[in-house]
């Protein structure tokens, strides 16, 4: 049987061309919404104006989705703001009640589970040694004999790998030094995660869930906004708080107050005073990252 | 002394009246009383609110029934503070009620100088001991700060996290482990 032969003629092309006009038809069908994010510029290239239409049309698809009435700031870094960061690991007691203040401020997805802190619990005789690290300890009551807890999120590097292997350039380091996702040009390629020697990157296997009751609704358009399948994720200081004068959640929370957090430029900070009287530490500091979240010993 | 006390009110009333003109105060909506007493300049500058003191309820005034008690020193049992005496465990081998109460009235505290204190202020009595916790606590170190990183902060006193008889922080029970990847499926 001979084999049948493709037909390239104009003829069969004219033919066709019915099939590309139902194509435009059905393009011209998605919302003006949909259009507008689909060929929506580099976050960093916006004017005001533009910014302001996308966090409207976000707000709204938001506010439908989820019942009830959302705020996305795109609230820009104030000049002379460096966001810094210290904890305390003489009383860090590993009760993982930050982890869990962060997922709830910071609407990560409950099912599949995505933490934005690993608390890790190290063996005293050790030191800080990820190799005897353990972040899946469950004991009835914590701290534990022999151990000390080292909770790990992003440490804002001031030198981030993990911006730099980006292809989309979809990740950024802000002018007060928070390192940030546009969740809309991520494509999910999670080299930044191959590149983050902290695991504090984070990628949305299956479509995010969680409960409409349970969602926070103030929200910032590079923070704590509802995420996609398959984009990635990190903490970001909590910005929808920290731009607005407040302290991060897992702060907020922590019962030991352990948790430090101020503007580094400023003189008079909690922070600076901890940086300028207390031993400081930063994690895997031979990997020049120079991180602007410090661990320190308070006692 | 006197003339100190009298100082003092008159700064704190001054203090008072400014605050009340300030609409945004946050110390009046949270209830929070004004910890007037720490006058570095950080703390002036940052307006710091502190926590009022976790009294048991219905505690206080310790005076309705004291007032009437003969006061007795003696290391003994107690028919009302059983609790406290049961879990005291602060140095309590040298110490008894009237160390930190005062004897005369017991709505104050005693400083080692005999001077009284208020409840809201219990933070210096801690800080006779204690003198490098209570700087690091005004700092903002030792201890949580809540509010706004650079505006108007809340402290607590030492006493919310520290209970004052028996004062080691107590162990918790921790939230649970993250998803194990092999139960992942």
């Amino acid at each position: 049987m001979q084999k049948k032969e493709k037909n390239n003629s104009r003829r069969n092309f004219l033919k066709k061309l019915p099939v590309l006009a139902l194509g435009t038809v059905a393009l011209a069908g998605c919302s003006s919404e949909e259009l507008d994010e689909f060929f929506q510029q580099n976050f960093r290239t916006l004017s005001k104006a533009e910014k302001n239409d996308i966090v409207k049309n976000l707000e709204k698809k938001y506010s439908e989705k989820y019942g009830k009435e959302f705020v996305v700031s795109d609230k820009p870094a104030t000049e002379g703001i460096l966001f810094g960061y210290a904890l305390d690991l003489s009383r860090c007691i590993g009760c993982r009640k930050c982890v869990y203040a962060c997922v709830e401020e910071n609407n990560q997805s409950r099912e599949p589970q995505v933490h934005w802190i690993q608390v890790l619990r190290m063996e005293n005789e050790k030191g800080i040694d990820v190799h005897y690290a353990n972040v899946h300890y469950n004991p009835d009551l914590v701290p534990e004999k022999g151990h000390f807890y080292m909770p790990v999120a992003c440490q804002q590097c001031r030198n981030p790998q993990c911006t730099t292997v980006c292809p989309t350039k979809a990740t950024w380091q802000t002018e007060d030094g928070i390192v940030v996702v546009d969740y809309n040009w991520c494509i999910g390629c999670r080299y930044c995660m191959a590149a983050c020697p902290y695991g504090a990157r984070h990628f949305n296997w299956g479509e995010p869930n969680i409960p409409d009751e349970e969602v926070n609704p103030i929200t910032h358009y590079l923070g704590n906004r509802p995420r996609t399948k398959g984009v990635v994720e990190k903490c970001t200081f909590c910005i929808q708080r920290v731009r607005d004068g407040k302290y991060p959640s897992c702060v907020e929370i922590c019962p030991t107050g352990s948790r430090k957090f101020g503007n580094l430029l400023d003189p008079d900070s909690e922070i600076r005073y901890i940086l300028e009287n207390k031993r400081v530490l930063v994690f895997k500091e031979e990997l020049n990252t120079q991180p602007k979240f410090y661990y320190f010993f308070g006692v | 002394m006197k003339d100190f006390n009298n100082k003092f009110l008159k700064i704190f009333f001054v203090l008072l009246v400014l605050l009340y003109g300030c609409s945004e105060s946050h110390f009046f909506k949270q209830d929070m009383v004004n910890a007037e007493a720490l006058t570095s300049s950080d703390e002036q500058k940052n307006n710091i609110a502190v926590a009022k003191p976790p009294f048991s309820e219905d505690i206080f005034p310790c005076s309705e029934c004291h007032a009437e008690q003969e006061t007795n020193p003696e290391r003994r049992l107690l028919d009302m503070h059983e609790e406290i005496v049961d879990s005291f465990h602060h140095d309590s081998e040298n110490r008894w009620c009237l160390d930190c109460h005062d004897a005369d009235n017991r709505d104050f505290l005693r400083l080692a100088s005999g001077s009284l204190l208020k409840f809201e202020e219990s933070y210096k009595l801690c800080g006779q001991c204690h003198g490098d916790k209570l700087r690091d606590w005004k700092v903002g170190v030792h201890g949580k700060r809540t509010g706004d990183w650079n505006g108007n902060k809340q402290y607590l006193l030492c006493v919310h996290c520290h209970n004052p008889h028996s004062p080691k922080f107590e162990s918790l029970q921790p939230l649970p482990p993250p998803v194990r990847q092999e139960d992942i499926y």
